[in-house]
């Protein structure tokens, strides 16, 4: 598995504007927080940036962050079709984790998962970063025997991860039926400890502020409609608010990047579905953890607010419109309430669905393409959320050098013509 | 949810049906010089619209037999259903077909499929 060094950087916070502390919460609730100052400006584009990112969502923003925190590169832009976070960022059910099978993967969700213990300082903002655990249950004898074969391959790796028996699944999760004569039973499961949830617009605000602090425009409500090249090199974006020059752009728009390649006459593998999650009425807290069955098709955790959050699988057909068909959240409800039986006592409050960007092998694409100047970042379908940190450090580290770093390089392209596809079909788990 | 109508059993919920993704890609023939570019696209490159979209149908939990669709992936509007190893009829259907890259593309240009539909 290949370890980069993890560099968090050393300009952050240059201007020494005023930092949140339980200070600042004090001092501003003596002026009844009117006087907050804000957390990052409305820009407008200039006419010229060194590189331009397209799409203010977790990965667009983190993009952005390390470019300018790292690599110094602070006269560039983040561009955003609607507000930030409001595509798939502000619409996954939160979870992190980096308990992949395969060694392309456990590198780069590794990688992030080490970004994720730290992001908070490193942003100051609390992104509620809270390593609850996450734990698989397997519902079979042959599914368990292959879970400890990629809980070997993980631990290899140095990845934490643990068989568990139902016994001890019950200690851990006391709500949990472990009944054999139900539909799916609990016949074991493994254990990530160092996994968890973090607070996902929190995420984007973050980066956003601290971005923006480094000098990064931050401008949204501002679509992309075309790309301009000379010959085989990127000079700029046409948006609506006009023409912007640079010689970098990096698209990272989840399940619009077709649209953008289209612009450029370039073929990507990926297909626009929509994930769809929901959320019951808050009740008292009863789940610590987070809970996944990849053979029903679920994954259950509390919120801090107390809402129970449920995810399942994509919708069969592609699709633009960010909602999805019923008999999805059907049949991940009858799974959670046979798991959960006291579930069956909770109203659902709101359901929705957001396009990702799925991808052939399951995998990313963090890669170079055949114009010189355009990179793209994409094809994270189901599971990007957790890799937000990871993928912007190592995107950026690839806009700013052109070249990928040893992360990143197994997520190029090409692999779709060499055959060095990266399979986590299974080896994720259904619901990464 | 959509409701579909089956060319073969009438209309039914989308739940009876299977989608089996873009209608009409070629397969390009073996006697031209594959290369791994060409064959890639072929084999993993997408046509993934924002609009109407020409893709295959199966009505598994029914008849089990196959049809192609003509849906606009925004609205979810179904525009045609039309049989297998036909092409569309509606003008945004035949839009769609024109509209698709591999139209253009090399693994398609190399098909014999090509050849017949320019006559
Ligand atoms: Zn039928």
């Amino acid at each position: 598995m290949a370890k980069l060094n993890i560099d968090r950087g050393t300009r952050a916070f240059a201007r020494k504007s005023k930092r949140y502390s339980i200070f600042s919460i004090a001092k501003n609730a003596a002026s009844y927080h009117q006087k907050w100052q804000q957390a990052w400006r409305h820009a407008e584009p200039k006419s010229t940036y060194d590189a331009v990112i397209i799409g203010g969502g977790g990965h667009g923003l983190a993009t952005a962050y390390y470019l300018a925190n790292i690599h110094g590169m602070t006269n560039i832009a983040v561009i955003e079709k609607g507000w930030l976070g409001g595509g798939n960022t502000g619409r996954n059910t939160t979870i992190i984790r980096s308990n992949y099978m395969w060694d392309e993967s456990a590198a780069i969700y590794e990688h992030a998962l080490k970004l994720w213990e730290g992001l908070s300082q490193d942003l100051n903002f609390n992104v509620m970063f809270s390593q609850r655990g996450v734990l698989t249950i397997s519902h079979s004898e042959h599914e368990l025997k292959g879970m400890s074969r990629r809980v070997h391959a993980i631990r290899l790796n140095g990845i934490d991860s643990d068989i568990l028996s139902p016994s001890e699944i019950k200690k851990l999760v006391p709500t949990i039926n472990i009944d054999p004569n139900i539909r799916y039973p609990v016949m074991g499961g493994f254990l990530q400890k160092r996994a968890g949830t973090a607070r996902h617009d929190a995420v984007a605000w973050g980066y956003a502020r601290a971005a923006d602090e480094l000098g990064v425009d931050i401008i949204q409500n501002c679509e992309v409609t075309g790309l301009r090249r000379n010959g085989n090199q990127i000079t700029g974006i046409q948006t609506t608010k006009g023409f912007v020059k640079t010689s970098k752009v990096g698209c990272v728009v989840a399940g619009h990047s077709s649209i953008i390649a289209d612009m450029a006459n370039i073929r990507l593998p990926i297909t626009s579905r929509p994930l769809q999650a929901i959320v019951s009425e808050p009740i008292k807290p009863i789940l610590d953890t987070v809970i996944m069955s990849n053979a029903v098709h679920m994954y259950i955790s509390q919120s801090d607010k107390g809402e129970m959050v449920l995810g399942a699988g994509v919708d069969k057909y592609n699709s633009y419109a960010q909602t999805g068909s019923w008999t999805i959240p059907e049949h991940m409800v009858a799974a959670a309430i046979d798991l959960f039986p006291f579930l069956s006592q909770l109203r659902m409050l709101r359901q929705w669905g957001g396009i990702v960007d799925t991808c052939p092998d399951a995998s990313p694409i963090i890669s170079r393409t055949d114009i010189k100047g355009l990179y793209f970042n994409c094809g994270w379908g189901t599971g990007g959320f957790k890799a937000t940190p990871g993928s912007g450090h190592v995107f950026a580290d690839l806009i700013a050098n052109d070249r990928p770093n040893p992360i990143a390089l197994p997520f190029g392209l090409k692999r779709f013509e060499t055959g060095y596809l990266i399979d986590e079909h299974g080896a994720a788990g259904v619901a990464h | 949810m959509l409701k579909i109508k089956c060319p073969f059993c009438g209309v039914r919920d989308e739940s009876e049906f299977n989608c089996g993704g873009e209608a009409h890609i070629v397969r390009p023939t073996t006697d031209f010089k594959l290369t791994d570019k060409i064959f890639s696209e072929y084999l993993f490159m997408k046509y993934n619209p924002k609009g109407v979209f020409l893709e295959r149908w199966c009505h598994t939990s029914g008849c089990r037999r196959w049809f192609n669709l003509a849906r606009d992936t925004v609205s979810h509007e179904i525009i045609e259903i039309y049989p297998m190893g036909v092409f569309p009829k509606t003008v945004k259907g035949k839009k769609a077909y024109r509209a698709n890259w591999r139209r253009k593309s090399k693994s398609e240009a190399v098909s014999k499929h090509a050849k017949r539909t320019k006559k």
